[in-house]
């Protein structure tokens, strides 16, 4: 399933998701990486727990590029419940020019923002590897901000097969 | 190059020393013997060979912990009696399930922790499926990884063996299917997405990602006859211990992997 | 008790870009999972994970529940000094843990 992730927004659009980005902006930064369950009345909930809200809360209205960041995990994962992911970006590393952090968002998960990784010069490397859940085949995203404001994306589609027996564990 | 002759020669003395130790025909020639690891993704094969990122590994390190710790009203560790686990215990789970000479019954090595537990150590049983059960059968199965399985089958685990074999052959729960019916008739092929294995049992306990945790052989086993919606014995019971023996057996050849990581 | 397994090079080059691994023994509970009396389980997920070089923060994971359980991550840091580098996690349970591990940077 194709899903394109908007750049700009219609200003209606905008002013609409306003009181959603608001509400996130005035939260603490942890609870970043954790579902909204129970939102401030006056946010929309759709729009906080879907990838597109999880993009918005991340980049906040700034355009958003393809390139310089690499994902990468097994086009076929015979488990969704561990998949290894590996996320790389290119980039110097250095005090005036580095990764200050990048973000897991997958399509199809109930928790869409699934992680996000703080960076900084002192990585010399801006490379991640882990293991995520998958709920089922999707399309999965990884945005990288840089030192100089920019963000950076890149996309991986995710093939995840289920289980032959449901044997209940 | 032995001549041809005595190539047969050999074979034949062999057969019949086999056949004199009561050996059983094997549905799978030792040559076609193929772990689960075989059966499973590069991604979760990589992970199983990874030591830091294999997560069966974190119970190895709990039971390592547990090993040195004292239990009970006896205040002994494993540690007290058995000293170091990598020298002790090593080749224990290649022969284990085994008849406990005290008692005549056949003991796998969780009924054998707690046999220890309650006899020398003054402590409880710990449960299955316990963190600390896991990992003390873990880190102990996990001293003998890459040893091929060597244990007995004659004299009093006879009976026992022939009760497993029985179990494994006969059919079962309301899909009326035996073991055998996939893991031997049909092993190679597919189910679903997935590629019916062998059932061996050489990579237990394992971290199945089915449960996101690690468990025991006997876990898997009731899980699958759970799959066939069968009554599923209990936890240690003699019923999965004789199975537990009989599926040693017909795992011999195959190097003992735990902690493996399975699907 | 916390379980867990780090992994880095024992000694490093001054200036030398580093990998670090760690796995940690988290059951990283969904909160979406039924129990057998047909019950949601609390979500119980490891929110942050910290790695201090010598007290300072290198490294900072903030998790959810799509990340696996027992998780692992791997990243990499510059090797600047000898010293330790210690692992600090919390989760939803506020139940936190620690573990270290030391470094010789040789010149």
């Amino acid at each position: 399933m194709q899903k394109s992730f908007p750049r700009g927004e219609r200003r209606g659009a905008l002013l609409r998701f306003g009181a959603a980005l608001i509400a996130l902006a005035a939260r603490p930064r942890l609870s970043l990486a954790q579902p909204v369950l129970n939102p401030e009345v006056g946010t929309d909930a759709r729009m906080i727990n879907t990838p597109e809200g999880a993009i918005r809360s991340i980049v906040k209205g700034a355009p958003m590029r393809r390139g310089r960041v690499k994902l990468e995990l097994p086009k076929l994962a015979e488990n969704g419940h561990s998949v290894a992911l590996t996320v790389s970006v290119e980039s110097p590393m250095t005090e005036q020019d580095h990764v200050r952090r990048i973000d897991l968002v997958s399509e199809k998960n109930p928790v869409p923002h699934m992680a996000t990784f703080l960076l900084g010069a002192r990585a010399g490397r801006a490379e991640i590897g882990t293991r995520v859940r998958l709920n089922g085949t999707q399309r999965m995203t990884a945005i990288a901000e840089l030192s100089d404001g920019s963000f950076w994306f890149d996309t991986f589609d995710v093939t995840v097969t289920e289980a032959a027996c449901l044997d209940g564990g | 190059m032995l001549r041809r002759g005595a190539k047969w020669a050999i074979a034949l003395a062999f057969a019949a020393c086999s056949a004199s130790a009561g050996a059983q025909s094997r549905a799978i020639p030792a040559s076609q013997l193929r772990s689960g690891e075989t059966f499973v993704g590069a991604d979760l094969r990589a992970l199983q060979d990874d030591d830091l990122a294999n997560p069966g590994m974190l119970w190895v390190d709990r039971g390592a912990e547990l090993w040195s710790r004292a239990a009970g009203t006896s205040g002994k560790s494993c540690a007290g009696c058995h000293g170091e686990a990598r020298q002790s215990m090593k080749g224990v789970a290649a022969r284990y399930p085994a008849i406990d000479h005290a008692s005549g019954e056949l003991l796998n090595l969780e009924n054998r922790i707690n046999r220890c537990r309650i006899e020398r150590q003054g402590a409880a049983a710990l449960a299955y499926e316990s963190e600390e059960l896991l990992g003390l059968t873990t880190f102990i199965a996990h001293q003998s990884r890459g040893m091929i399985w060597s244990g007995k089958i004659d004299g009093a685990a006879r009976a026992h063996f022939d009760a497993g074999r029985e179990f494994y052959y006969r059919r079962h729960g309301q899909l009326n299917l035996a073991c055998a019916s996939c893991h031997e008739q049909n092993w190679g092929k597919r189910l679903g997405t997935e590629t019916v294995s062998q059932g061996h049992s050489n990579g237990f306990p394992a971290y199945r990602m089915e449960w996101q945790t690690l468990g025991s052989l006997h876990r898997r086993l009731r899980a699958c006859l759970f799959a066939i919606r069968a009554e599923l014995p209990d936890y240690g019971s003699p019923t999965l211990v004789d199975l537990e023996l009989f599926l040693a057996w017909r795992a011999q050849g195959l190097p003992i992997e735990a902690p493996a990581v399975r699907r | 008790m916390a379980v867990a397994r780090i992994q880095l090079p024992p000694q490093a080059k001054r200036g030398e870009v580093i990998e670090v691994r760690i796995i940690v023994k988290h059951p990283m509970e969904t909160g979406f999972r039924y129990d057998a009396y047909g019950r949601l389980t609390p979500r119980n997920v490891i929110r942050s994970l910290v790695c201090r070089y010598n007290g300072t923060v290198v490294f900072e994971g903030l998790l959810s529940s799509g990340i696996a359980a027992n998780p692992y991550l791997r990243f990499f840091t510059r090797a600047v000094e000898s010293g330790e580098l210690e692992f600090s996690w919390i989760d939803d349970d506020k139940v936190t843990g620690k573990l270290s591990a030391p470094i010789t940077v040789i010149d």
